[in-house]
């Protein structure tokens, strides 16, 4: 039974990686390495936890769906405009990607401490919102209870960009675009609005990444003050599914399987101290390393980045 | 394939119907650079016609105006009698006109297919199986040997050359450019494309083929337009002419420019290079056997189409492409030792105490660091000597400042990064680095392109002092006019290949226009010589 | 074919705004453009603090200031030399990663390699006991963090030498490798489990005169030498030929591979210098947030000052006067610790933002050209001429850049580069 809490509890915690990842994945199939995402997240779900204080203040009295809903376009709101600000910065403006996105988190990180210390002073109503996002387990007492609807809505929205990016027009030009913006350029594909799109969806979907931590995953107020370290880990969950998100649903799990091993190895009878679980919780990166290594070793195309990453395009360069 | 009572139908047919393309008094400048000047041209539909002339000649501009790329000064375009404005590839492709630039515009990672189809939007659903079904046909139908599915990184440059020519088929051409497709190709792949630009034109299509390569307009062509210095000479049945009529049409009479030219003087070997053969990174051979003398005191020219083998020959040398085979000796003049530079870093060569200058073709590039000053710049080759950790600026100062002095390179100062000086300073600034190290060897790579009539002068003047002071120059040139009065003897490559060295002062252009451009299949041993 | 019929099509329009790349601007203008970024971004934020926390500009201003130079002679002896130290450590940092930048080499590991370099020096403390004598002590915490700092850099630079793999995600890994690994150390050394190590007992650098002089000192003097190293050594100079073309430093004979590895020794036996000096003359301890998100911002130093050691010390002076100031701000209107990072970021976006102003000019085009003109890609008159200037941040406006003279874009070329008028730019 532990052994299938522990299962649960990982694809759980994954979840926020997929978000994140998911997100990065696709602003870095446009060509932009956006090293914003902790920030992004931290933001979007400093929104939408705030529209859940306003909302669960006075004991939720609003429909349970409605409340859901609301804080999901909050969140995606808040990720979106993120993603909007980088894009002018990083498209428009064509200013260095690394510093841009650094500068992202550095402010998204303070922006959101600044809302959640906000919330705070107020009073903490968004944990109360907790049960709803765990539809339709919420009552169950079993260890089911932690999946909840935003789980399905990570997997389904991974296979559904899974798809866009390989199956449809708009995913080949896009990645046209990561890979060349100069011959997607000359095919007569509109580079700039791809990046725009692309970049402000992918910020949008991050967003739920952190959302999904702080009120569903967590349900703690002090969890925001986590949610940079998930960005990162995010951030290194796109590598390590070499930029295809169908890959990063299991890698998601890898990844939750891996932050979550050191607490749980305990209870499957293991003596190990708080020392070797922090140990453990280098692992995604150390594994992350391990598969960079790998990849541009092999140096098979297919698995390296899209091709243009973090190189500004401007047409008359050519 | 079609039936002749069907072909005499097409004729009829195709007589009254107007010019697939006319292009009417069109003109384009670039800056004070005329490329191309009233140029009158007509495309019949179902013909091969072959644009041709030499380097700069104007072809490539002429054509990128009907393809949308650039857009004329002056001038009427018409496709079916009809005026048109193209003003960019989408223009293009409405009126049914595809152009296969020489510089393929692929993503690598996708399939042929996906490359094909990209930025099509037809309106119709995506559907990557119906795709490859239709390029499969396309390619079924013209003979194509190509799969829909493979990935154009794990492409051979032919394959690569045909998935261009689907994208333009795809999109419905009906009028096909092709700009130099064979510079690229084997022998054998020529012959592969020839058979399907024939097949095209069965079906229909009108083809403009732009090339330098003789045997190949008369092998493929039904007419052939000819331009010279961006001016159309004339355009005459293929089957009316020769390599040696077309030759003359191309090269024009012999322009005399009165560069100074001394007699050579204690000539002695310098540099020897036997039987060098090399791949470039596709796979494609591009030096074949290559064998040749420098000596000191004179200026070796080495003629050729571009991209025939003259850039991997001068980085062979400096040590910069490492050649498969092939040897290359330098003859210290002091003592008339021989070192072997093959298999040589660029350092090791200078730590050798081999004094090899070289100016490379591509300035900013390669010779030179944009971003950085004059100082610097000449610093590149030196800023080793000494013991010291810190550089010695001083003495690069000091050089740069005659440099800037005896080439009159025009700088507001010093600290002007490089790159923001006209190209004719820019080659000063290299050129007058390269040669201040004393070399013994100067190989020079289209020292003069891109430059005015005075800068040109200037590094003319350049290259001679150093024949006076014993140097041996090899010098790469474009233009026939300058190798001829400028040089002491001129080694023509020609894919890959020294198809012959001839005596500047006595050989003419016609001679080696045809040794340039002459087919391949060709005995290559019986014009070797030289004047020496 | 005597009679054609002329049909105009409407050809693609030349678009509203032209973009082209901008190859001189005098120093004073750029700094012009720079600096008003800064004032525009820094009353935009006096305008947000007035909204969000009610701290008219008045009061705005004079908080910086108290928050920076002290509200009485007391109180700014202390904040002073704290502004002096985390200036310090900040530019410490950035210098650490330049050599790597200059190179485009992007590491943005600093965070881990000076984390790993404190950590290296606090073991040596927390191992040797009472065996070796103070100077002794130094010396092989300074070598073991060095070391530290070498070996977190170097393994990313061989991997990205050899097999060119990416560095920027590389280096990006390192970092937390790093932070969970003193997590791990700090577990192992505090027997109680606390994770809380506390204060060393030995390995304090001596005070000379104020507790932060020496390592105030140390920072201007590295300042110094790298700035040498930079612009006037022979390595020096072969970071800036590869950074700036390898074709360049191939044809020049210069390996690559060996000043990649090389250059980022130095990076990483930098980073670990400075994670000595935090814990030999200020934290005297380690946690997981030693470094503190310094290791990023020091990137963001080290590229506003344009990798130039010099500038870079009053960038990162600009950083921390900005942060103290906006602490000082959130302490006095109780607005919470992260709001210094909003008006940092807000700083940060405006002068990330006007190095496109700098970099490129902006060409608006007066009016359509007509649909079959002859000039169909000729240039574009110029509306304003006024001065480039700000207008980064998420507004959105642009400034348009001053220019005479028509340009044509896609007959731009080489040869039209080559014209003597073009160059001799002034």
């Amino acid at each position: 039974m532990i052994v299938f809490e522990f299962l649960l509890n990982a694809l759980a915690i994954g979840i926020t990686f997929l978000y994140g990842s998911m997100g990065e994945t696709i602003t870095e199939k446009a060509g932009h390495l956006n090293l914003g995402i902790p920030g992004i997240m931290s933001v979007g779900s400093a929104c939408g936890c705030a529209v859940l204080n306003v909302l669960c203040r006075d004991g939720c009295p609003v429909h349970p769906v409605l409340i859901v809903i609301l804080a999901l376009l909050a969140t995606l709101a808040g990720g979106a405009l993120m993603g909007l600000l980088y894009s002018f910065l990083a498209v428009s403006l064509r200013s260095n990607q690394n510093v841009t996105g650094l500068a992202m988190t550095i402010f998204g990180v303070g922006l959101a401490k600044f809302i959640f210390a906000k919330l705070e002073v107020d009073g903490v109503f968004y944990t109360r919102s907790t049960k709803y996002f765990r539809f339709p387990f919420a009552n169950t007492t079993s260890s089911l209870q932690y999946i909840g609807i935003l789980v399905f809505l990570g997997i389904a929205l991974a296979i559904v960009s899974s798809v866009v990016l390989s199956r449809t027009r708009v995913g080949l030009h896009l990645r046209a675009v990561g890979e060349s913006p100069a011959t997607a350029d000359a095919a007569g594909i509109n580079v700039t609005k791809y990046k725009y799109i692309a970049t402000i969806i992918g910020s949008a979907i991050a967003a739920l990444g952190g959302l999904f931590y702080i009120v569903d995953f967590q349900g703690s107020q002090e969890a925001y003050l986590t949610v940079e370290a998930m960005g990162w880990l995010s951030v290194a969950l796109v590598i390590f599914s070499t930029w295809r998100p169908y890959v990063s649903i299991f890698g998601s799990f890898v990844f939750g399987v891996l932050y979550i091993l050191g607490s749980y190895l305990p209870s499957f009878g293991l003596k190990v101290d708080m020392a070797t679980s922090n140990l453990i919780k280098t692992l995604p990166y150390v594994v992350t390393i391990i598969v960079l290594i790998i990849t541009s070793i092999r140096n098979r195309p297919e698995n390296q980045p899209p091709a243009s990453l973090g190189v500004s395009y401007f047409r008359e360069d050519r | 394939m079609t039936d002749p009572a069907e072909k005499t139908r097409d004729l009829t047919e195709n007589a009254n119907r107007p010019y697939a393309l006319e292009l009417k008094g069109v003109s384009k400048a670039f800056g004070s650079i005329q490329a191309n000047y009233k140029v009158d041209l007509q495309l019949k539909h179902g013909e091969i016609l072959a644009l041709l002339g030499e380097n700069g000649s104007g072809k490539t501009t002429l054509m990128n105006m009907v393809a949308g790329i650039y857009f004329p000064d002056e001038g009427q375009i018409f496709v079916d009698g009809e005026e048109v404005v193209i003003g960019s590839p989408r223009d293009a492709y409405k009126y049914k006109i595809g152009m296969i630039h020489q510089h393929f515009k692929l993503v690598d990672l996708f399939s042929a297919a996906e490359n094909v189809v990209l930025g099509v939007n037809d309106g119709s659903r995506y559907s990557i199986k119906e795709v490859n079904e239709r390029v499969r046909q396309i390619a079924d139908r013209y003979g194509f040997n190509i799969n829909p599915k493979d990935k154009i990184h794990e492409m051979s440059v032919s394959q690569k050359q045909t998935v261009e020519i689907l994208k333009v088929l795809y999109r419905g051409a009906e009028i096909l450019i092709l700009d130099e497709p064979t510079a690229v190709l084997t022998p054998q792949e020529t012959e592969v494309l020839f058979s399907v630009l024939r097949q095209m034109k069965a079906d229909g299509k009108s083809i403009v083929i732009i090339t330098h390569k003789l045997h190949e307009v008369l092998a493929i062509s039904d007419r052939v337009a000819v331009l010279r210095k961006g001016e159309h000479i004339a355009t005459v049945n293929t089957a009316e002419s020769t390599e040696s009529s077309l030759t003359e049409m191309m090269v024009g009479k012999k322009v005399s420019l009165n560069i100074d030219r001394t007699e050579p003087h204690d000539t002695a070997e310098r540099l020897v290079v036997k039987g060098l053969s090399g791949h470039n990174p596709e796979g494609l051979k591009v030096l074949d056997d290559v064998s040749f003398t420098a000596f000191g005191g004179e200026i070796l020219g080495i003629a050729g189409i571009a991209g025939s083998g003259q850039r991997e020959l001068l980085e062979a040398v400096a040590g910069i492409y490492s050649p498969d085979e092939g040897e290359i000796t330098y003859i210290e003049p002091k003592n008339g030792d021989r070192v072997n530079l093959r298999k040589k870093t660029p350092l090791q060569i200078r730590e050798l105490g081999v004094r090899l200058s070289f100016v490379p073709e591509d300035r900013l590039g390669m010779g030179l660091v944009g971003s950085m000053d004059i100082t610097d710049n000449v610093m590149l080759r030196s800023y080793r000597s000494g013991r010291t950790i810190l550089l010695n600026r001083n003495d690069p100062k000091k050089l740069a400042e005659d440099i800037v002095r005896d080439l009159e390179v025009a700088t507001p100062n010093l600290r002007t990064p490089v790159r923001r000086l006209s190209g004719g300073n820019v080659q000063k600034v290299l050129v007058g680095r390269e040669i201040a190290s004393a070399p013994s060897v100067l190989m020079a790579a289209y020292p003069v392109r891109g430059l005015d009539i005075n800068s040109s002068y200037a590094i003319y003047n350049l290259l001679n002092d150093q024949k006076e002071r014993g140097v041996a120059v090899i010098f790469v040139g474009e233009d026939l006019d300058v190798l001829i009065e400028l040089c002491d003897r001129i080694l023509v490559i020609n894919s890959g290949r020294v198809t012959g060295i001839v005596d500047a002062r006595t050989t003419d252009k016609e001679t080696v226009g045809f040794l340039m451009t002459k087919s391949d299949d060709r005995p290559k041993s019986d014009e070797r010589g030289g004047n020496s | 074919m005597s009679s054609y019929n002329v049909i105009k099509h409407e050809v693609s329009k030349e678009p509203l705004i032209h973009i082209t790349k901008n190859s001189a601007m005098p120093f004073w203008k750029s700094f012009l453009i720079r600096a008003a970024a800064v004032a525009i971004a820094f009353l935009l934020c006096s305008i947000l603090s007035y909204l969000m926390i009610g701290a008219n500009p008045l009061e705005f201003l004079k908080t910086f200031w108290d928050g920076n130079f002290g509200i009485n002679a007391a109180a700014s002896k202390i904040v002073i030399w704290k502004l002096a130290k985390d200036t310090a450590v900040l530019l410490c940092i950035a210098l650490a990663i330049t050599p790597a930048f200059r190179m485009k080499f992007w590491n943005i590991g600093a965070e881990g390699q000076v984390l790993i370099g404190a950590l290296a020096a606090v073991a040596v403390v927390y191992y040797s006991g009472d065996k070796f004598p103070d100077w002794l002590l130094f010396l092989f915490m300074l070598l073991a963090a060095v070391a530290a700092g070498i070996v977190w850099a170097v393994i990313p630079a061989i991997f990205k030498a050899i097999w060119n793999s990416n560095e920027t995600l590389f280096t990006l890994m390192m970092n937390y490798a790093a932070t969970y690994f003193v997590a791990f150390c700090l577990v192992k050394w505090t027997p109680d489990g606390s994770s809380t190590l506390g204060e060393l007992k030995r390995g304090h650098l001596p005070s000379i005169g104020h507790p932060y002089l020496l390592l105030i000192l140390t920072v201007l003097l590295i300042t110094g030498l790298l700035f040498v190293y930079l612009y006037y050594s022979k390595q020096g100079y072969e970071i800036s030929v590869v950074g700036e073309s390898q074709r360049t430093a191939k044809y020049i004979g210069i390996n690559v591979k060996k000043v990649i590895i090389r250059t980022m020794t130095l990076s990483g036996a930098l980073c670990g210098l400075t994670g000595f000096m935090i814990v030999a003359a200020l934290d005297h301890s380690v946690t997981t947030t030693t470094v503190g998100g310094r290791g990023f911002t020091a990137i963001i130093v080290s590229w506003m000052a344009k990798f130039n050691p010099l500038v870079m010390i009053g960038v990162a002076f600009l950083i921390v006067f900005l942060n103290q100031g906006a602490n000082r701000l959130a302490t006095n209107f109780r607005v919470g610790k992260a709001f210094p990072d909003l008006v940092v970021g807000v700083i940060i976006f405006f002068v990330i933002g006007c190095e496109f102003f700098i970099r490129y000019k902006v060409h608006i085009r007066r009016k359509a050209p007509a649909a079959a003109s002859v000039s169909g890609n000729v240039a574009e008159g110029i509306s304003e001429s006024g001065e480039g200037s700000g207008g980064g941040g998420g507004d959105g406006s642009g400034v348009v850049e001053a220019s005479g003279e028509a340009r044509s874009d896609e007959a731009v070329n080489e040869t039209v580069n080559d014209t003597e008028k073009e160059g001799n730019a002034k």
